[in-house]
Order: structure tokens, then sequence, then C-alpha cells
């Protein structure tokens, strides 16, 4: 089985995000990048495939140089190869859906995993874009996943529940948390992962579609009142949410 | 201009969201001076379909095939491209609900669009919708436009408010769009929905429980407190990963994001990654041991004890004031 599995870098989740001087960026001065916790699922999704049915798996990723760093982390879980596709600029999902659209063209994958969303401009869109512009069935936030008769059998996250989808391959799967849990790098696995290659890969890339034109930090919460120390609060509490918050 | 307002409905009623985005449709329409129309898939549809007319709408364009059961992410992508194409819609507004963020970018590249997706707010400046969207969960709150012609949106659930159902009817056309077995080709064969408890995404009120609930079967104290309010049960990854709750109730970054009418957090420390997902609520009640956790922070009402005795006591003095 190919198999791709699509990894962004982005900062980690107790990361202090500051706003740079345009108003309009994010300064990643400083910041602590990760493997986004997603695609750590998608990998680990990819390494299961290829260990029950063989093939390679391939970590993808869009973006400057500093990406690397994501995709070593990737081969060091046991990707087989990496990609870099290269940006200079942050891209809007068009542009990284149009870059992985075009590396994904040229090795015809027969599965291609991504993460539900990053979690950096948490957009959730990549997925469903890239399988509309291959023309590709897709699922997005699989918690479940097996395979029967050639056909691939998910589960996906709706609201209170699941739902069962049944498709022929190739297919684009985005995954949620519950699919698997992702493993921890061997210290082999991370020396090995130096000596395997990165390969680049440069393409024509459109405009972007969608521009941020400011950022802000949202509006910042002042504590609360305690209501009191041990059950006797009760009371109190409940009058409140039904008097003065009107939430009850 | 035109305005397209997906309607998502499921197992033939409307979702809450639906008359979300009717109505945040047609708040921008009068900004924009653009007309409205909405748009209903699904089987047994054209029936209910009038009544989202209720919300201020006059015309809803239904689709309505036995083959459109359930929700297929190819077909509705054709649906809804070929109707926006055939109405020259410029504008087109879904819930960021499970269903809307599968089908919105597949929608967008079907018509060249362009995305801004899970949105809080939408407002008109100098003719632009500028829309506004947290991002790093909710660290940081983000202001977009949209460059192509067209322009889709999807729209936080709970955030928007629907407005309040005046009963009217809106014209409904039946319009057929012609589909083949390739339109079908990843197709849902089954849904499974538990019955009882709303979602986290779609409640109003979550009473949620971490580590400090200490067992599992201390979670009865949670639900039986979110039954008598008709809420969803939530919970910190401590407690998913610690195997007391199912994933599917973990909020925070890498769970789900809710902004319910009231956010009840017991036992539950107040982490970055957990506020993440939930401090846009817009009351929340914190009931935790230690004065100093961080979740008094963004409480609106604290109390400092323990959530084991605690909960017990508020359910009955809720059931009083709700009489139950
Ligand atoms: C990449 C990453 C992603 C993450 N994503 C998420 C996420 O999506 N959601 C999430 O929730 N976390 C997430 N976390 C984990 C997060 O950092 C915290 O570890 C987690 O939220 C802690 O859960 P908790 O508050 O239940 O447990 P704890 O931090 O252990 O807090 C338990 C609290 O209960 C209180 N307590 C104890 N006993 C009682 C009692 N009897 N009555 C009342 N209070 C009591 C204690 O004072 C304490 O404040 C993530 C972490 C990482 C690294
Ligand atoms: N720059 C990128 N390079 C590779 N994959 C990406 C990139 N951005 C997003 N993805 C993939 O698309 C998924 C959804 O991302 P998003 O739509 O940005 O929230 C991620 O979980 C990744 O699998």
């Amino acid at each position: 089985m190919k198999i791709v599995t699509c990894v962004n870098h982005v900062p980690d989740t107790e990361a202090k995000i500051k706003i740079a001087s345009d108003g309009k960026s994010v300064d990643t001065s400083g910041l602590n990048f990760i493997l986004s916790p997603y695609d750590e699922i998608a990998v680990e999704q990819g390494l299961r495939l290829k260990e029950k049915f063989g093939g390679e798996v391939v970590a993808v990723s869009v973006g400057p140089d500093a990406n690397k760093e994501t995709l070593r982390k990737a081969l060091a879980m046991g990707a087989d190869k990496a990609v870099l596709i290269k940006t200079n600029n942050l891209c809007d999902s068009f542009v990284v859906a149009e870059a992985l659209k075009n590396y994904l063209k040229e090795i015809n994958p027969d599965i291609v995993l991504f993460g539900k969303q990053s979690i950096d401009y948490d957009n959730a869109q990549v997925p469903s874009l890239v399988a509309e512009m291959l023309n590709l069935p897709s699922v997005t936030t699989v918690v479940k996943m097996d395979f029967e008769n050639n056909q691939i059998i998910c589960e996906r996250e709706i609201e209170g529940g699941h739902e069962k989808v049944v498709s022929q391959l190739p297919i684009i799967i985005s995954v949620q948390k519950g699919l698997c849990e992702p493993r921890y790098p061997t210290l082999k696995g991370i020396m090995a992962s130096k000596s395997k290659p990165i390969e680049e890969k440069n393409y024509n890339l459109p405009e972007h579609k969608v521009e941020i034109v400011a950022l802000r930090l949202p509006p910042s919460k002042s504590a609360g009142k305690i209501v009191g120390t041990d059950v006797s609060a009760v009371k109190e509490l409940v009058r409140l949410l039904h008097e003065e918050a009107k939430v009850i | 201009m035109k305005i397209l307002a997906f309607a998502e409905q499921r197992e033939g009623k409307f979702k809450k969201t639906a008359y979300e985005v009717v109505t945040a449709a047609i708040e921008l329409s009068n900004q924009l001076g653009a007309e409205v129309f909405a748009l209903v898939i699904g089987k047994n549809v054209s029936g209910i379909a009038s009544d989202i007319g209720g919300f201020g709408v006059n015309r809803v364009i239904a689709v309505d095939r036995d083959d459109l059961e359930y929700y297929s992410t190819t077909a509705y992508t054709k649906i809804v491209a070929e109707i926006a194409s055939r109405e020259k819609a410029e504008v087109l507004l879904f819930a960021a609900s499970q269903m809307g963020k599968d089908l919105a970018p597949r929608v967008a590249i079907k018509l060249d669009a362009g995305l801004a997706s899970d949105c809080t707010a939408l407002k008109v400046e100098n003719g632009n919708i500028v829309a506004t969207r947290p991002i790093f969960a909710g660290k940081i709150i983000s202001d977009v436009i949209i460059k192509s012609n067209i322009k889709v949106f999807t729209l936080r659930p709970n955030v928007f408010t629907a407005g309040s159902n005046n009963g009217q009817k809106a014209q409904v056309e039946n319009v057929t769009i012609n589909l083949s077995e390739g339109d079908f080709i990843a197709r849902v064969v089954e849904t499974k929905v538990g019955v009882g408890r709303p979602d986290v995404t779609e409640a109003s009120i979550i009473v949620s429980g971490g580590r400090g609930m200490k067992a599992p079967e201390n979670f009865k104290l949670i639900e039986e407190l979110a039954d008598v309010l008709g809420a969803g049960v939530g919970a910190s990854r401590a407690a998913v990963d610690a195997g007391w709750r199912p994933h599917d109730e973990q909020v925070g970054q890498t769970g789900k994001t809710v902004s319910p009418n009231l956010y009840i957090a017991c036992g539950i420390s107040g982490a970055i990654q957990h506020l993440a997902g939930m401090s846009s609520s817009k009351c929340i009640v914190a009931i935790n041991k230690d004065k100093d956790a961080p979740i008094f922070q963004i409480a609106d009402y604290g109390i400092v004890g323990d959530a084991l005795e605690i909960l017990p006591e508020l359910t009955k003095e809720i059931k009083m004031i709700l009489g139950k």
C-alpha cells in the first residue's frame, strides 16, 4: 500500500502567541514547534497500515526549511521517506492544498492521511480541498478504520454519534483523536531518521484566496466571584446563575 | 447579489445551526443589499423545508431524493455547487458542523471560491465581508477577507444567535439534480447516534469533569446534573486519557471547541489546552478544591470545594429551581 501522511509544523500547545509589529502576522521568534498533534495520529495510522499491508509511508510537509524538523519527527516514528514542498511565506489552505495536489498527482498513493485540523490556524480545510482538487473520495474526522474486500470502512464523528462510510481506494482521510495512540520514536528510530533523505520539491503556486487583515488578542476576562468554599455556597450559586447570569 | 444559506437537517429535522445560519445570512443581506435563499438537501425534506421561513427567509430550495437519506460528501458537494452556480450565489454560508466542515471546502473548490472556516462574526466594511475567526485555539483572533468573487464561510455553532421563529412559511422550490452512482463513491451506510444528551458542540449547557472527579463512577454525579439541565457532558483530556470518558467528550485544543451559554467545570485545573476549547463560553462555573487553580481565573462563578460533595447538592438545588 502506498501511504502518504501530510504533516504540519506548528507552535506547541503551551506557546504564548505574539502578534508581530505589522499587526497581521504572528511573531514566531522564540516559539517551540511540534508535529501537529492530529498529524501525529495520521503518521501512526500510516505506520500501522504499512505494518499490516506492507508498502511505504511518505511524510509530506509544505512550508519553509524549518518544517524539516517535523518531517524528521515523522521519520523517527518510522516513516520511510520525507518530502518538503518548499514555500517561503505563510500559505493559506488553498496554496497548501495546491502544493499537495501537485505532489500527490506525481506519485498516485492509495491512501493519503491528514490530521483533521492544524492546531495553528485551525482551518480544518486542507484534506477536503485536496480531495476535491484530485476528484477523490474523502472521509474526514475518522475515528475507526477497517478494510474489507478492497474497500475501506471508516467511522467518522458526527454530533452525538458516528457515521459509517464505505469507499473504494484511493482515498483521502482526515483523522480524529481516538483512532489510535501515536507511538514515541525509539532511539533507534531517531538515529535512523538522521540518515533518511528529505526530498525537496518546488511548484508554481497560486495567489492566496484568503487574506488576514488584522490580528488581535481576545478580550481578557477578569476572574469572577468565589461564591463560597463548601456545599453551603450552592444555594447562592444557583441563585446567581438563575437571576444574575440568567443561564438556567 | 445572492446569499445561499445551507440549512442543515438530519433525519428530517433542521439542526439548530440551520436557524443560526439563516439568521446570519439575513443580517448579512441587510448590510449588503442582497437576496437570501435557503437550501435543504435530504430524503423527505420537502415537507419541513417551508418551516425555515419562520426565521425570515422567503425562499427555500429543496433537493429531495430517496438516495439522500444519509449525508454523502460528493453528492452533496455536487448539489450545492450546482444550485449555487444556477442561482449565481456569491456568498455561501454553512454551519461549522461536522457536515458543514466536510462539505464547504469541496464546494469552494468546485466554485473556485475562497473559504473562511469556523467564523465567530461576519461584518461588512467598505463592501467587503470581514470574517472573524479565532486561531491558535482562541489565543488570537483574526480578521480575514476572501479575495475571490465567490465566498464561502462556515459559522461556529452556538455563537450566532438564531432569530425567533415567527411561524411564517417559506416558498419551497423542489429542484431536481442528476446524480449518478459515481456521485456516491464514498457511501454512508449507517449512522449511529446516541440518544439522550446533546453533543458538546451543540449543547447550550455543558457539565464537564476532570481528574478531580477521582474515578470513572463519579461521573454519574456529572451526568445527573447534566440530565437535570438538558446539558451535554464534557471531559478534560486527563479524564479521557485515563479511560474514564470517551474521546468525543474531550474539550480543548485537541478536543472539541465549545461555546455554550453555561460551562460547569468540575475538578478541572484549567490547563491552557483545556481553556483553549472552552474559554469562549458565555458563563463559566468552576468547582475545584484548589483556590489557586487557573480555571478560577476565567470562571464567572466559583466554589472552592470538593466536587464530589458539591455536585449532588447542586443537582438538588437546580431541580428545585426548575421545578423538576
Ligand atoms: C499537545 C497537548 C494537547 C492537549 N489537549 C488537551 C485538550 O484538548 N483538553 C484538555 O482538557 N487537556 C489537554 N491537554 C492536557 C492539559 O495540559 C492538562 O493536562 C489537562 O487538561 C488536565 O486535566 P484535568 O484538569 O482534569 O487534570 P489536573 O490538571 O490533574 O487537575 C485536576 C484538578 O482537580 C482538582 N481536584 C482534585 N480533587 C478534587 C475534588 N474532589 N473536587 C474538586 N476539585 C478537585 C485539583 O485541584 C486540580 O485542579 C493537552 C496537553 C498537550 C501537551
Ligand atoms: N503546510 C502543510 N503541510 C503539510 N500538510 C498540511 C499543511 N497544512 C495542513 N496540512 C494537513 O492538513 C490537515 C488539516 O489542516 P488545516 O486545514 O490547515 O487545519 C493537517 O492536519 C495536515 O495533515
